[in-house]
């Protein structure tokens, strides 16, 4: 699809989108401890690449995804199942937490752990998923 | 002993690479895990001849309670020296058989898996792992039926034996649970037959009748025999192992393993005898309506089948012994006569008795052979067919209550055919004169002879020194069965006795008819009714009820139309939801009004309204925007409410819908208002049920406390377990992830799905 061809919508396009994108990692990293996490910021993401698509042309979205949509929705779905398998070495449940308090200078304390690549899963496939229907709307419209 | 059972499944993964390394040779090579296994089991004879029984147990699933434990007693022993003795002689007769066959590495590996099943089943003391080995004989046979897969009838065939045998598998699952649960929570064998009081249990009956629905089924007992015929589509080695040595005797294993704990039931004794001797008399006379060797075989294999069912059932001292007996020598003459069958059907390309004759000269070894495992099949002194056959008539005889008459004429009648049948398959090749044949027979190579000569050898020795297979594998066996020790003695010569004189008049009777055969056979010609009424039909007819009922119930269900899904899925709720809240009818629904804010009622106000407007508007633009209401007013409310993560979802959500609808609002044809009044009437009462009841059920649900809320301790847990102060995160990513490891799962389907539907479309319309 070809986008909207408005001026307008594309200049703030290219304002918007790093925003957009750099607000979504956010709200998914600050997600376990105020609202967010990685549902609402794939959401987020998932809008914005929308966005792009409109303004610009699909053609352009899928390039600044880095990432073929559906191989994404994989993607993640395989960190996801990925994150609970280090519990079972340790002798514990599957999916049981397991953490890596990190002391960063400047930032402070960043916690590490398995719920945290598991929400990265989490985001992956929100964002493939939402995606590959959109593209794929767009795209078959001729 | 775990490695033995296992060994069997390593082998399967190496089998195609070994036999592509070793081409002709490969069978002679494999063949040593088997004849190490048999002589691994033989080391086991001393000690259980003496009556020991010993159980080795391996923990597999501790959580659950399931242990890899195996027993090992006489039963046990006389199966698995069976299978891996056979099995010997069967993997080398493939190679020979099989020559330069595309799959014979594939064949291996299914064989070897199929080998490790079947010990695994008869050794198995723990009944769940008893139940997978069961299932995975019945896969790994589904497999090798349709092993010459481009053929139709073989895959036919195949899908009919899995499914008659998986079905019955369903029942014996059931009826396992039940007689652990029975035997106070009892899950071994060995702890299964030691229980007491299990015929107290209210659910014996049904239990009973689920077990034998999955043995029967096993082991090809009426009217579930029309499976096994059938399964001949598989290769000769297989028919050979699989559907008369081995896999076809689970169910009689089962039957033999569980009867110390059933022999009590008057059911039990009933339904195996008159069951049995219905299958024997019924195999029988298929038997001698058939003209393939390999279908001949078969009959005669289910005839055996109903013998030590019906044995087992009369269940006395004798009959025991009979069984045990029969057993072993049933295995010994029908493994050899089938690969007989192959090596005729091999060397001359045809299956059926009234094309081949005169072979005696050209197939010298393969007729001498012929001639002594036949010989045990008619039940002919000085063979060990011969003991057996006399002990079944005596234990016919000795059946109790009024059933003697009934078990001793059909053994009579169906020995005669037998007889017949046996003359048949080893005199109608091999004498006369010389028939044109599609390939020009040879002797048979000595792959495919060593196992019919060494175990129609058996035969004669076990025949003529009856005290050898007696006291090494028979009375430990029959003690198992029997829940007793007993000695076992087994003589060709009993003195003049009335089974003497049954077999004789069997053996003369039979003569005769194999004199008359071709007449008979005519006969049987006229007889097509058997065909058109037979327990394979029923099949057929109760394959078609189901396709016809789950289409109907797809017409009625899922016919395509969106509507007709929604109005299914709500009558549903309303119906389930509202019965049970019918239930409730004295629950408080405090419609506490006075604390609604007034902002808050405008919010609802407006969500209402924009529900209202959405539903009756005929623009498809004004629909999409009240939707839009709708859901930023849901939003607004949780936001009020303070669940933020939601609010912020439902924004998002609404977001995403509106970009969604852009894309396809366009490509919606136009709008038309194809429902009647009536319809319109309808869709609203139900859509109005829908919510009624929600609303309902809110109230209800807000001021009913059934148990301690969970929310309380999740939000204590939440920091210091969680490590995260969102606790709605928390329990998403770390209290509950493997719940959100099942919905992002679904997340993805559901997509995968969307886009499968968006682009097959698109290349229907390019085509």
């Amino acid at each position: 699809m070809t986008g909207m061809d408005s001026l307008i919508l594309r200049t703030a396009t290219r304002f918007m989108m790093p925003l957009l994108l750099l607000f979504s990692l956010f709200v998914l990293l600050r997600g376990h401890d105020e609202p967010g996490g990685g549902f609402i910021a794939g959401l987020v993401a998932a809008v914005a690449f929308s966005l792009y698509a409109f303004a610009f042309d699909t053609r352009g979205a899928r390039d600044i995804m880095w990432m073929e949509p559906r191989m994404m929705l994989g993607a993640g779905l395989f960190i996801a199942t990925l994150s609970g398998i280090p519990a079972i070495f340790q002798g514990r449940a599957f999916f049981a937490a397991i953490w890596w308090p990190v002391e960063v200078p400047v930032l402070g304390e960043i916690k590490l752990s398995t719920p945290l690549v598991f929400d990265i899963g989490v985001y992956m496939v929100v964002i493939g998923s939402v995606m590959a229907i959109v593209l794929a709307l767009a795209e078959a419209e001729d | 002993m775990l490695l033995a059972v296992l060994s069997g499944f390593i082998l399967c993964a190496l089998a195609p690479w070994l036999t592509r390394s070793f081409g002709e040779r490969a069978g002679w090579l494999l063949a040593l895990l088997p004849a190490a296994l048999f002589v691994y089991f033989l080391t086991w004879v001393p000690a259980i001849a003496d009556g020991e029984s010993v159980i080795i147990t391996y923990p597999w699933i501790p959580g659950l309670d399931v242990n890899l434990s195996f027993l090992v007693d006489g039963l046990s022993l006389l199966f698995a020296l069976l299978i891996s003795g056979i099995g010997t002689f069967i993997i080398i007769y493939a190679g020979g058989y099989l020559h330069g066959h595309e799959y014979l590495p594939r064949f291996y590996a299914i064989m070897f898996a199929f080998m490790a099943s079947m010990l695994g089943l008869v050794v198995s003391d723990n009944i769940i792992t008893l139940f997978v080995f069961w299932e995975l004989t019945s896969i790994t046979s589904y497999m090798l039926i349709g092993f010459n897969h481009e053929d139709k009838n073989a895959r036919w065939y195949a899908l009919q034996g899995l499914i008659v045998t998986v079905a019955g598998g369903l029942a014996l699952l059931a009826g396992l649970v039940m007689l652990a649960v029975a035997a106070g929570g009892e899950y071994t064998l060995s702890g299964i037959l030691a229980a007491e009081d299990m015929h107290a249990a209210p659910f014996f009956t049904g239990m009973l009748l689920a077990i034998l629905f999955g043995t029967f089924t096993k082991s090809a007992q009426v009217p579930f025999h029309f499976w096994l015929p059938n399964a001949m589509a598989a290769p000769t080695p297989v028919s050979a192992f699989l559907h008369s040595a081995t896999m076809v005797k689970a169910g009689v294993y089962l039957m033999a393993r569980l009867n110390p704990a059933m022999a009590e039931s008057d059911l039990w004794f009933y339904m195996l005898g008159i069951f049995g001797a219905l299958t024997m008399l019924t195999g029988s006379v298929m038997a001698l309506r058939s003209t393939g060797v390999k279908a001949i075989l078969a009959y005669t294999t289910i005839m055996a089948l109903g013998t030590l069912t019906m044995l087992i059932g009369i269940g006395t001292e004798g009959a025991i012994i009979a069984a045990m007996t029969f057993l072993l020598a049933h295995a010994l003459y029908k493994a050899a006569l089938f690969m007989l069958a192959g090596a005729l059907d091999h060397e001359t390309g045809t299956k059926d008795v009234t094309k081949m004759g005169g072979l005696r000269h050209v197939m010298p070894i393969t007729f001498i052979a012929a001639c002594v495992a036949a010989l045990s099949l008619a039940g002919l002194p000085p063979l060990f067919g011969f003991i057996a056959k006399e002990l079944m008539f005596e234990a016919t005889l000795g059946a109790r209550g009024g059933m003697a008459v009934f078990t001793a004429t059909l053994a009579v009648l169906s020995a005669i055919m037998i007889v017949a049948m046996a003359a048949v398959f080893a005199l109608r090749p091999f004498t006369g004169a010389r028939k044109e044949t599609p390939k020009t027979p040879h002797e048979a190579p000595p792959s495919m002879l060593a196992g019919p000569v060494v175990l129609a050898g058996l035969s004669l020795i076990f025949g003529l020194a009856g005290f050898i297979p007696a006291m090494a594998i028979v009375q430990p066996a029959v003690a198992a069965v029997f829940g007793a020790e007993l000695s076992v003695e087994l003589y060709l010569w009993h003195g003049i006795n009335a089974p003497l004189m049954m077999s004789i008049l069997a053996v003369i009777l039979g003569l005769v008819l194999f004199w008359k055969w071709d007449t008979v056979l005519d006969g049987f010609k006229r007889l097509t009714f058997i065909d058109r009424f037979g327990a394979e039909r029923g099949y057929e007819r109760f394959m078609d009820a189901i396709v016809w009922v789950a289409e109907w119930q797809t017409r009625i269900l899922q016919n395509g139309y969106m509507s007709n899904y929604l109005l299914v899925i709500v009558l549903t709720i309303v119906g389930l939801t509202g019965w049970t809240l019918l239930g409730h009818t004295d629950t408080p629904m405090p419609l506490a009004l006075a604390d609604v804010n007034l902002y808050e009622a405008v919010v609802a106000a407006l969500v209402v309204a924009g529900a209202v407007f959405a539903s009756v508007t005929r623009s498809r633009l004004g629909a999409v925007a009240t939707l839009g209401i709708v859901g930023f007013g849901i939003a607004l409310i949780y936001v009020l409410f303070s669940a933020p993560d939601l609010g912020t979802t439902q924004i998002m959500v609404e977001t995403l819908t509106v970009i969604l609808l852009v894309l396809v609002l366009f490509r919606l044809p136009e709008f038309i208002n194809y429902s009647s009044a009536g319809t319109r009437v309808r869709d609203a009462a139900v859509a109005l049920s829908l919510g009624g009841l929600m609303t309902l059920l809110i109230l209800a649900v807000n001021d009913a406390t059934v148990a301690e809320p969970i929310s309380d301790t999740l939000v204590a847990w939440s920091e210091p377990e969680g490590h995260g102060r969102n606790i709605v995160n928390v329990i998403l990513v770390d209290f509950r992830a493997l719940d959100t490891l099942g919905e992002i799962f679904v997340i993805g389907l559901a997509a995968i799905g969307v886009y499968a539907m968006i682009r097959f479309r698109a290349e229907d319309k390019a085509q």
